[in-house]
């Protein structure tokens, strides 16, 4: 592949060993996808040393230690040696992932797993990585620009930076978005060129999609129908704003692996039909009406037989302010019958104390938590055999990976179930 | 024997029992790294492992800890012997080059349509080189 002059200056290790072996991690990396170059990256959102006590324990048990330094150089590295590490370059981020340091005992954390997560914290920011901790990074402060060249992780997020902000990233890993935080590197493949952003199949929609719910469903639907390939949306598409276009990617990015997505006068790079397609002819045509809708929800409430529901969560993605609101409206001063989580960004969890939401989630017997969610902690309040999700993503993944039901549905649908212990959401 | 020719991405010679599947396989969320197990709920393998077999697949979805899974399995010691794959994405390219197993892909024939879990296959990342035996003869 083609090295510029201060690549070539890395890889002989001008700039230290720790730069030489994330840019020997890049080269391997380019190498297997097949790409000619590297372009410069301003933009990196990952999970840099981020470890679980399996990870700490397991270098430990090896002849290392599981400080932050041997984790971030043996394990994102993959240096096979222990490193200084240096000042990350550009904009960066550490994305979510861990617990809340607040309530890591309600997550089932012991004490140790906190005190590591808080050490590696303090050495992230000493490294100038920002703490954002959430996986909704536009919603907390870190928005790019448009044709911005990004490194980010989490599927959700690298669905928004290329659809909604037009920004361009590929769904990069823990490793390479390391790598790329010391070296400002990243492979010049796939979403960074132009004639990989295209569309190649199309989707009416030919049943009206204005609710945050149905923007999830849709997007759940379309992830099943194109899988890994570009849709380009047209139709009955109503009320574009970050929340629906939040829900609409997740599901998108976990029923299949969108990665772009162009819904046409709405999204930056889909101005027409024809631009959005890049002026070819879509390789296939996928309605979506009130039968695909109907489905789609029934898949997305598959597992779901009991209707006394144990817990209700909220948060995936991570909420938003204006979901806080209506949580705090929907709520209204009353108990809650069941356990209730909502999760956020630290940013989110600032603004939503401000204006009291916090404390009337927290009165109704609710909990409010950062960094993490009961996918990504693998945790659900003890005792959980049935919940209630407002998340197409969440409905996706939660049942299998911690053996629950879940119920699929609307936020009011959710706050009735906490409210009343049962479910009675329908389709409507 | 059936000779595969494409690309290297991953250097090294293995060689064992396949385990092929048609479905794109998950990696955070739609597998146990410690036992290499593949847990998605509706997956046509789920329960299977594929510790110390050559995983045939059509390529990586879902989350961006797809790398982190399988470089996991390399730890935990329930990785794949080796990984034939017909889709490139930077989830299986970043996730094949961590996991540390010789890994093919561009083939000159599908793999998906040749070789069954069963099939003795050994795979040469170096020269890009997959032989397959059929377990019950030609």
């Amino acid at each position: 592949m083609y090295l510029t002059d201060d690549e070539k200056a890395m890889l002989d290790g001008a700039g230290g060993r720790a730069k030489q072996k994330a840019m020997e991690l890049l080269v391997r990396y380019a190498e297997a996808l097949g790409a000619e170059r590297f372009v410069d990256t301003t933009n990196i959102a990952g999970v840099p040393g981020s470890s679980t006590l399996f990870l700490k324990k397991y270098f430990e048990e090896n002849g290392r230690d599981g400080s932050f330094e041997s984790v971030f150089s043996l394990y994102d590295l993959d240096a096979g040696e222990v490193l200084r590490v240096p000042e990350a370059m550009g904009n960066c981020c550490h994305l979510q992932g861990g617990m809340d340091l607040g309530h890591w005992a309600e997550l089932g954390m012991s004490r140790e797993a906190m005190e590591h997560q808080r050490d590696d914290e303090r050495e992230l920011a000493r490294l100038g990585v920002r703490i954002m901790k959430t996986c909704t990074p536009y919603l907390a402060g870190n928005l790019p620009v448009r044709g911005e060249h990004c490194a980010w992780m989490e599927s959700s997020a690298v669905v928004y930076c290329n659809s909604v902000i037009g920004a361009r990233t590929n769904t990069e890993g823990r490793e390479s978005t390391s790598a790329a935080m010391l070296t400002g590197k990243i492979p010049d493949w796939g979403f960074h060129r132009d004639e990989f952003r295209r569309a190649t199949h199309l989707i009416e929609v030919q049943t009206p999609v204005e609710s945050v719910m149905d923007w999830g469903m849709l997007g759940y639907f379309v992830g099943g129908a194109v899988e890994e390939s570009i849709p380009a949306i047209t139709g009955a598409i109503a009320r574009a704003d970050p929340l629906r276009h939040k829900h609409f990617g997740a599901a998108a990015a976990s029923s299949g692996g969108v990665e772009m997505y162009h819904m046409v006068s709405v999204t930056p790079e889909a101005p027409s039909l024809e631009k959005a397609l890049g002026e070819k002819r879509p390789v296939a045509t996928i309605a979506y009406g009130a039968e695909e809708r109907r489905r789609v929800y029934e898949m997305l409430n598959a597992t779901a037989r009991d209707s006394n529901v144990d817990y209700v969560m909220l948060g995936c993605p991570h909420a938003s302010i204006d979901q806080f609101r209506e949580v705090a409206r929907l709520l209204g001063g009353k108990r809650i019958k069941t356990h209730l989580w909502m999760f956020t960004s630290r940013a989110v969890k600032t603004e939503a104390d401000l204006i009291g939401a916090v404390k009337i989630i927290e009165d109704a017997g609710g909990v409010v938590m950062t960094d993490t969610c009961s996918a990504i902690a693998r945790a659900v309040p003890k005792g959980t055999k049935v919940v209630a999700l407002d998340s197409a993503k969440q409905a996706h993944y939660l049942p299998a990976m911690v053996g629950v039901e879940a119920w699929f549905g609307t936020t009011e649908d959710c706050i009735h179930a906490a409210l009343t212990g049962r479910w009675n959401g329908e389709l409507g | 024997m059936i000779l595969l020719r494409g690309r290297g991405i991953v250097g090294g010679c293995a060689e064992g029992e396949a385990l092929v599947t048609h479905q794109t396989i998950s990696g955070w969320g739609g597998i146990d790294p410690m036992t290499g197990t593949i847990i998605e709920t509706r997956h046509e393998l789920r329960g299977q492992s594929f510790k110390g077999k050559v995983l045939v697949f059509p390529g990586a979805k879902g989350s961006s800890g797809w790398s982190n899974a399988f470089h996991m399995t390399r730890l935990a010691k329930s990785a794949p012997l080796a990984m034939v794959f017909n889709q490139m994405t930077t989830k299986v390219a970043l996730g094949a080059v961590v996991t540390r197993v010789p890994a093919v892909t561009e083939l000159d024939q599908d793999p998906l349509a040749i070789i069954e879990s069963g099939d003795w296959v050994k795979v040469d990342g170096d020269r890009g080189i997959v032989e397959v035996t059929k377990r019950r003869g030609e």
